[in-house]
């Protein structure tokens, strides 16, 4: 009823929007929460509970996110059940979220869905959405505000009405061992457009083993700036334009929220439609994803990350609970024997009884749990009414409702015991296994395609084995703790999943134990290997750096043996220059370009005022060239022959009418690097080294071209003279150019004499 | 009832989430929600006092338990329910006490009325209450036959004799809900205006060409400050900034918004600048009965800088913070450790938070507790909107508001769980 009159208020507010623009932000803000992750990551626990009411230290997970979606200021939360759909329902039917003034929780219900996408195409169906809404699955921890984002995003969505989606992203350190350990997640590359926001780019499964990544080249033609970013984490909280549902329901074929839609918009640019993100800073938010990311969400609420969303504030009818020195939480009456050791960051629930000598650290015991004597208990979450006997040792497990642990037993780092589980004396089970009632499905999806494609079959066949499980319980126990009774030792029930996906490897990604020793150095070392391809390669990216689009910088890195800075501050120079010439740059700039060069390399003015006057030699031959090969085009058969036997007569006067020109051009260029004579003498060994090496049409014109150079006051008489007088003693190889010029140098000195 | 109800639910959601700011505002819509539920009860025809007591109990518990930290509730619900017991006291003795009494509060409703003739006509019954109450521990030492016949009929009165004699007074029984309301109502006219009363004392504490040194950011010292300027007196006021919240920046802006001359200094300075301040003034969080002060995180370095330098350490308070409870109670909590990220960003720390590697559990542990004991022998001076009291005097004071049956409020209602 209440919803109604909330809906009705709606739409006068939507009345009142088309008069008033500022209005916009007093429509009631709407959310789709999903009760789903359309995932198996949870399995086996998934199989009895849905993913969303497990506990996250010692509140259904759900709880968080809608007491932040309230806080938050959300007046409306569609939630969307799917899997287990009657025990969500159920849960937030007993729930006190039903009752909250000003905020109306709705259930939405559908049992064929298999993908987020499905979901909201329904929900698109259902015409339930009338403005901006939050898009959120219902394992989201966070306590950031929503007021900015949400005014960012109504303030481009008024300017653009193509964005219709704004992305709340997290910085992260970029460590691949951090963002493992930490989340249990790949990298994530994004690239931003630092001035807009706007995200180019998204891919969460970039190939590691060639440590590259792919941009589309448009990306960079585009925009003038792009920050690549792998410092980003996704918090998986979308403010949507209601555009957003239409867009699912337009293309059937989006399926993953991420992989599908994002993905899809961005390389889709007819529609032109546009994301942007908004990085929170100081605020929390996390999803969770899989039980690596649990015990980190765990521990970051335990360490009240999420304030206000902490065990000791009773946001959501969780039990009064006590926080004591050292990050102990306690709730009330707790039996706990005297000579118990109950360690730091550990939350202790309602009615739970520990015994002597036991050990708890940084654990989270549910309520109601029976712990008895001897017990080590570490880095472990232990659900509600869980008994554990007298010896036993826990490690870094998941230990679900009901499990019983006979005396003795020992879990290995990384188990999950699902519900109602019993492990027998003294056994010991294995690193990383999970152990259910239920025995495992037949239809793996352990390939990420699949788990898409073939998640119909797969909740399908889960439900009905959930109706048997549920009303069979009693029979199955007797029946699976014959059948495997050596299985889990003694009386004990359950079945032993066979790791199956990809073995152990994927396993200690995603447990809830810390990676282990060998596993961290191989990361770490695939990092610095990593790091060294970046040292090596320059055009690799350093992290999160920003790519410019130009010209020059994609140029002349890629020599292999860089022996020699000179050699790319030579070409770097040419580089500059040919781009001057080409874009008519001012010399003013070019000379503001070079010298910047000249600083980066270290360079001396006269390695610059070679380099200057390589190029300029170097753009000279180019031109004739061009010139020589159209005219020969131009030309039919007949003429081609005569032209190309007039050719090197015909290069070398065009050659040096050519040289001329340029040198006229960028006299200006050259002559600021001429400070001094022994510059002007580099010159003349740099043009001398040109005509025997890498340019050998000038060496005709050499005597000609110095002359030249001579004429526009680019080289001092003094220059050229000394130069003869120190090649006077060289070889005679050397000597060529000395000889070929003899009469210039010897009118030079002429006239010198009568000057004197 | 189910609109009480809901207001009750919408205001404990509040409280658990931690969305009411600040004392002040906490204090009063606690009242107004009680008034509220006091004009809702019904009451019966007998023992009306203990029908008001037992519902404002029922709601103060889950006020209470809401938000454990703020103390400024509890202290309301104690409040409300001393008014309830004085209300119904008062009733009685003026219908058992007959002239000899009548004829004392008569002079002194007269002398009440020469003081607040500002009050309307509907206050003068509550303003009747209120000077009966304040003489009784005024002029304990010259007057002790009426105080001492007060506690005596009020053990009584409340309960059994309040029954026996309704029947008689069943017009003045009536009056009993009418009277506690305008009382209610004078008390959250007491919380609204505490400021502007606390402010009016400025002129008598703050002097010409004085060094202010104050904390974080409080609303009562910035109207204090305000005052005195408003007062042609000139002064410098130093403001730590007050970390992680750094509320000191927004109370320096305000400062200078108003013409002050102020110095942001960051809270490792104050010891260095404490010699050249000549009076510290900061808010609080809670007063409490030993006279010792929740305040701000940083406040006891502050008072302890202040002694060292022999720097009168003044706390301005409204009434509404004054808790009657010790801060030794282990039913009191003393602290609230907030958020790690008002400290360092998560992002940039995240590598210390690992969790995934090593042993399981990070090395760094960010604690960020929101407020500080300041022992009472630290402060020089409480000021009030009753005036300045020294804290040894904080006992006398607190006896005056609430009524002893009312301490354990708190722990009845986890008995009663």
């Amino acid at each position: 009823m209440g919803a109604q009159k909330k809906r009705a208020a709606a739409a006068a507010a939507a009345a009142r929007v088309s008069e008033d623009p500022d209005d916009l932000a007093r429509q009631p803000l709407q959310a789709i929460l999903l009760a789903d992750s359309f995932t198996t990551k949870f399995r086996p626990i998934t199989l009895e509970r849905p993913k969303v009411l497990l506990p996250l230290v010692n509140v259904p997970m759900i709880n968080y996110t809608l007491a932040w979606l309230e806080a938050a200021g959300v007046a409306e939360v569609f939630v969307f059940c799917c899997a287990h759909s009657k025990q969500v329902i159920d849960y937030l039917e007993n729930s006190e979220w039903f009752s909250q003034p000003n905020f109306t929780v709705k259930t939405i219900e559908s049992h064929n869905i298999i993908s987020a996408g499905d979901a909201l195409r329904l929900i698109y169906e259902q015409n339930v959405i009338h403005g901006d809404f939050v898009l959120i699955s219902g394992d989201t921890v966070s306590n950031m505000s929503l007021t900015q984002a949400l005014q960012e995003h109504k303030e481009r969505k008024k300017k653009d009405n193509n964005a219709v989606m704004t992305m709340i992203i997290k910085k992260s350190k970029p460590s691949p061992i951090t963002r493992q350990s930490r989340l249990g997640t790949d990298e994530l590359f994004m690239a931003i457009d630092p001035n807009t926001k706007q995200l180019l780019y998204y891919e969460d499964k970039a190939d590691h083993s060639k440590g590259t990544i792919c941009l589309d080249k448009m990306l960079l033609a585009e925009n003038p700036s792009i920050s690549l970013h792998n410092d980003k984490q996704d918090c998986y909280i979308d403010i949507c334009s209601p555009e957003v549902l239409s867009l699912f329901t337009d293309n059937f074929d989006y399926q993953h929220l991420r992989r599908h839609f994002v993905k899809g918009l961005l390389l889709d640019d007819i529609m032109g439609y546009k994301i942007f993100t908004h990085e929170i800073h100081s605020s929390y938010a996390a999803r969770i994803d899989n039980y690596r990311s649990y015990d980190i969400v765990s521990k970051d609420i335990i360490q009240r990350w999420t304030y206000p969303y902490v065990p000791d504030v009773k946001f959501c009818g969780n039990r009064a609970t006590k926080l004591e020195r050292r990050g102990m939480y306690r709730a009330l009456e707790i039996e706990q024997s005297r000579s118990a050791q109950v360690g730091s960051f550990t939350v202790i629930g309602y009615g739970t009884k520990i015994g002597s000598n036991s050990k708890i650290s940084d654990s989270v015991i549910g309520e109601g749990c029976t712990i008895g004597s001897n017990v080590l208990i570490e880095g472990s979450y232990i659900w509600d009414n869980v008994i554990i006997e007298d010896g036993c040792e826990l490690r870094h497990v998941i230990v679900c409702d009901g499990v019983i642990m006979k005396a003795g037993a020992v879990l290995k780092p990384g188990v999950v015991l699902s519900f109602k589980v019993v492990i027998g004396e003294r056994f010991v089970v294995p690193a990383y296994s999970k152990v259910s009632l239920l025995q495992q499905p037949t239809v793996h999806d352990s390939d990420e395609e699949l788990e898409y494609a073939d998640n119909s079959s797969g909740t399908v066949e889960f439900s009905s084995i959930q109706g048997t499980a549920d009303q069979s319980n009693g029979e199955m126990t007797s029946e699976s703790s014959e059948a495997h009774k050596p299985k889990l030792g003694t009386g004990g029930v359950g079945y032993i999943w066979s790791i199956c996906e990809g073995g152990q490897e994927e396993e200690w990604r995603h447990s809830v134990a810390p990676i282990p020793e060998d596993k961290l150095t191989e990361l770490s070392e695939a990092m610095d290997d990593d790091q060294e391809l970046v040292t090596q390669d320059r055009t690799a990216l350093s992290t999160s750096g920003e790519l410019i689009s130009d010209s020059n910088a994609s140029e002349g890195d890629d020599n292999e043996d860089s022996k020699d800075d000179s050699v790319y501050f030579e070409k770097e120079v040419e580089a500059t220059f040919l781009r001057a010439v080409e874009e008519n740059v001012k010399v003013d700039h070019v000379i503001l370009e070079v010298n910047s060069l000249r600083l980066s390399y270290n360079m001396t003015s006269a390695d610059c005022a070679g380099a200057v006057f390589y190029s300029m030699m170097k753009l000279a031959i180019k031109t004739p060239h061009s010139s020589a090969i159209g005219l020969l085009t131009l030309y039919p058969s007949p003429f081609s022959m005569v032209a190309s036997n007039a050719y090197p007569i015909y290069l070398s006067g065009e050659l040096q009418q050519n040289t001329a020109n340029i040198i006229t051009t960028w006299q200006k260029l050259l002559k600021s690097y001429l400070l001094e004579i022994d510059e002007e003498i580099e010159i003349i060994l740099k043009f001398e080294e040109m005509c025997l090496e890498s340019a050998k049409e000038f060496s005709p014109l050499f005597a000609r071209i110095l002359h030249i150079l001579y004429d526009k006051d680019i080289l001092q008489e003094d220059a050229i003279l000394r130069w003869a007088d120190e090649k006077e003693g060289a070889d005679e190889s050397d000597k060529v150019f000395v000889r070929q010029s003899e009469k210039f140098i010897q009118w030079l000195r002429e006239a010198s004499e009568e000057e004197d | 009832m189910p609109d009480t109800q809901v207001l009750v639910n919408d205001f404990l959601n509040k409280l658990k989430k931690r969305k009411i700011e600040g004392s002040q505002a906490t204090a009063r819509q606690t009242a107004e929600l009680l008034r509220s539920v006091i004009s809702q009860q019904r009451v019966p025809y007998t023992n009306q006092a203990g029908a008001l007591i037992d519902a404002v109990k029922a709601v103060g518990e889950q006020l209470i338990a809401a938000n454990p930290v703020e103390l400024a509730v509890g202290n309301i619900v104690r409040r409300v329910l001393h008014i309830i017991r004085e209300e119904d006291l008062s009733l009685t003795t003026a219908a058992i006490g007959g002239l000899n009494l009548s004829a004392v509060s008569d002079d002194e409703n007269d002398d009440d009325r020469d003081g607040d003739s500002t009050l309307s006509a509907a206050a003068v019954a509550a303003a009747a209450r209120s000077t009966l109450r304040p003489p009784s521990l005024q002029t304990l030492l010259e007057d002790t036959p009426v105080s001492a016949a007060v506690p005596q009929t009020s053990s009584s009165g409340g309960d059994s004799e309040g029954k026996s004699k309704s029947a008689d007074k069943s017009s003045r029984s009536r009056k009993l809900k009418h009277d506690v309301i305008e009382a209610v109502n004078e008390l959250i006219q007491d919380i609204v205006t505490c400021h502007e009363q606390i402010a009016e004392q400025a002129v008598e504490h703050i002097h010409q060409n004085e060094v202010i040194l104050t904390l974080g950011s409080s609303r009562t010292v910035l109207e204090f400050l305000f005052a005195a300027k408003e007062k042609k007196r000139s002064f410098r006021v130093f403001v730590a900034e007050g970390a992680p919240r750094y509320q000191g920046h927004l109370l320096a802006k305000e400062l200078v918004a108003r013409g002050l001359q102020t110095t942001l200094i960051t809270d490792s300075a104050v010891f260095a600048m404490i010699s050249r301040v000549n009076m510290v003034i900061v808010g609080a969080h809670a007063v409490m009965a030993n006279g010792g002060v929740i305040a701000p995180v940083g406040m006891n370095l502050v008072a302890l800088a202040a002694q060292k330098h022999a720097v009168p350490f003044v706390v301005l308070a409204g009434s509404h913070k004054l808790c009657p409870l010790y801060p030794h109670n282990p039913e009191v909590l003393l602290n609230e450790l907030r958020s790690p990220s008002e400290l360092l960003d998560f992002g940039e720390f995240s590598d210390c938070m690992d969790f995934g590697s090593g042993s399981g559990s990070p090395l760094l542990h960010v604690v960020n507790p929101a407020f500080d004991y300041v022992p009472p022998k630290l402060v020089s001076l409480f000021i009030t909107d009753t005036g300045g009291h020294n804290p040894s005097y904080m006992y006398r004071l607190i006896a005056d508001y609430y009524s002893a049956d009312d301490l354990v409020v708190q722990r009845r209602a986890t008995a009663g769980n």
